[in-house]
């Protein structure tokens, strides 16, 4: 019999992520779809009773805590070891916890300790014969897989976006507190702090509906033989501020900087989407200036509705890829979605 | 007390990226089509971790570069005729298929054995470097494991930047959500840094560099230990390409103005 164990962290305020509630929505299914399996939860972190309150209308039967100072900061050492105490308190056979930067880093080591089997970015969960199978992509988003395994435990990293979340009420849930063992000494990491761009000059945002993605066409020679930055640079600073859309870059348009050519400041490698970079979901997807064929298109893999802008009509990154291709010069363009949109935000 | 380090950087080999990939069947299980034939490269990630690896031992003497790298020994030759001029290392290859269907756990006992039968390793002064995910099984938990196995509770991924403080701690900027950086300070080594793009262009080509580098690759490749991947446990149902065609509507004749008005309505709907 499966005993399915959620698997959270609490987030500053207490409450649990949209993240967390889609992996929560995924454990369900799983124990919809395995008769006579049961549903825990287990939360690690600073305090964990307000989070587990907040899910406490889940149909799950028990909840388990590892709390205390020493497991609020996002670390390795402190996290697997609330982790694997929380696996073996359940006696979970198989782990669901959402793909984040956190569980990613840990929950493969955990795998390892108590001797089950990992596999994060899952997108779908499947019955296959009263079985649990799961999906997951291959080169880098270039295939997709149908798998399932007979360890256990077996740990899902369910990625954030790929899931609908799940709507259970609040409540009060009779939280039971695990002990954890921790590095003999204390933690040897120190958790320092947050790094992140000032709140206008961020143009990662995940939450957004719309992915905006510019391409190395932004930065070359024009109709007039001259390159222009400096106006690419206030065309797309200014459709963000306007839309309030995510940035995401062609690895070209990224690394040009390394090639001595002229580049966008506010675009780094961590705006960068494709083949090395990410493959983020949002519901709309635009893209300006961008080339190229199906390898660097997979960084739109996961966009609902696709547009794009180029002069192109041929383009391999638009041409079967979008659902619309405007044949276009992207500067004259977005200078007069701007101008529309300041008129009448 | 030695201030140097012994890095060792996990790294497989993937297919070119600009190759066209499609699934197979083969007697072990999913594989690539023409998987043999097609032109690999240094996986990425773990050539950053590489180029990091590298640029940090340059600027601690003493310190010494391995890289760990599991795949078919044809290949590996191959690939190491470019990755040998970049860097200075010493290779430690494990003969196997690879590819992106092999098991990560599997790959992961052997990259830790491996990393353990170094001889002369000093394990309190290890980092265990190597991408945060591959471009083939793109697990994000093999070097994870490997850490393990070496007993390493300090582990780090999706690493951008690390610094050494003046008092041999380590400062490192991981990547997380929402193109943020969590930023650690940890004691020292033994240390496990799985590293995203980091700082550091490519390094240039560097004929002196290859040469070193081949004079002990070569015998390294003779004698890679043959590695069975046997994917116990893991049945793959199915794998198959995604459907990627959409109907484009391709719009040539409008204007700008009447462009952006279609995008706006677009984008508030």
């Amino acid at each position: 019999m499966e005993t399915i164990l959620l698997l959270a962290h609490p987030e500053a305020g207490g409450a649990l992520a949209k993240s967390a509630r889609e992996a929560l929505h995924a454990a369900r299914a799983l124990n919809k779809a395995i008769p006579g399996s049961s549903l825990v939860v287990g939360l690690a972190g600073e305090s964990v009773q307000a989070a587990a309150d907040s899910i406490a209308a889940c149909p799950a039967t028990k909840y388990y805590g590892v709390a205390g100072a020493d497991f609020g900061p996002s670390r390795y050492s402190t996290d697997a070891a609330a982790a694997e105490a929380l696996c073996k308190a359940a006696g979970a056979t198989i782990v669901v916890a959402p793909a984040t930067s956190r569980w990613n880093r840990v929950l493969p080591g955990v795998s390892q300790r108590l001797g089950g089997r990992v596999d994060c970015h899952v997108t779908g969960i499947a019955d296959a014969a009263g079985k649990p199978a799961i999906n997951r992509w291959y080169y880098r988003q270039r295939m997709e897989a149908s798998l399932t395994r007979a360890q256990r435990p077996w740990f899902l990293l369910i990625d954030p976006g790929s899931q609908t979340a799940c709507d259970c009420g609040a409540g009060a849930a009779a939280v039971e507190m695990v002990a954890a063992q921790p590095a003999q000494g204390g933690p040897r990491t120190t958790v320092l702090g947050i790094r992140e761009p000032k709140a206008d000059a961020q143009t990662i945002r995940p939450d957004s509906p719309l992915l905006f993605v510019t391409g190395a066409g932004w930065t070359k020679k024009q109709a007039d033989g001259l390159t222009h930055v400096p106006e690419a640079e206030k065309l797309i600073l200014g459709f963000l501020k306007l839309t309030r859309a995510s940035l995401g870059s062609s690895k070209s348009l990224v690394d040009l900087g390394g090639e001595g050519q002229a580049v966008l400041p506010f675009l780094s490698h961590l705006n960068q989407i494709g083949q090395t970079g990410a493959t983020p979901r949002h519901a709309k997807g635009l893209s300006t200036c961008c080339h190229g064929e199906e390898p660097h298109t997979v960084g739109w893999r996961f966009i609902g509705e696709r547009r794009a802008i180029s002069l192109d009509p041929n383009c391999g990154w638009a041409r079967g890829k979008a659902d619309v291709l405007y044949v276009a010069d992207a500067f004259a363009v977005i200078a007069k979605v701007n101008e529309l949109l300041a008129g009448n935000p | 007390m030695s201030t140097a380090y012994q890095i060792v950087v996990c790294g497989g080999i993937v297919p070119d990226p600009l190759q066209t990939l499609e699934p197979a069947t083969g007697p072990a299980g999913p594989a690539l089509k023409n998987e043999m034939m097609l032109p690999a490269i240094l996986d990425p990630w773990a050539a950053h971790a590489l180029y990091e690896a590298a640029n940090l031992a340059r600027n601690v003497p003493g310190s010494k570069v391995w890289l760990v790298s599991l795949g078919p020994k044809a290949k590996l030759q191959q690939v190491m005729m470019t990755v040998a001029q970049k860097v200075p290392f010493e290779l430690v290859a494990l003969d196997s298929p690879g590819g992106g269907f092999t098991e990560a756990a599997e790959v992961a006992a052997a990259l830790a054995g491996a990393t353990q039968a170094i001889p002369g390793l000093d394990k309190s002064r290890l980092l265990l470097f190597g991408g945060w995910e591959s471009a083939s099984r793109g697990a994000g938990a093999t070097l994870q494991m490997a850490g393990e196995r070496l007993g390493i509770t300090d582990q780090f991924q999706g690493v951008d930047e690390l610094k050494v403080n003046p008092d041999g701690s380590l400062e490192i900027l991981e990547r997380i959500e929402g193109g943020r950086h969590q930023l650690s300070r940890c004691a020292g080594p033994p240390a496990v840094l799985g590293w995203a793009t980091g700082n550091l262009p490519e390094p240039k080509n560097n004929p002196q560099v290859g040469m070193a580098n081949m004079r002990a690759v070569m015998p390294a490749l003779q004698k890679a230990a043959p590695v069975k991947l046997a994917g116990e446990g893991l049945a793959f149902l199915s794998v198959s390409l995604p459907k990627q065609l959409r109907a484009t509507q391709i719009v040539k004749d409008k204007s700008p103005d009447d462009i952006a008005k279609e995008i706006i309505e677009w984008i508030r709907k």
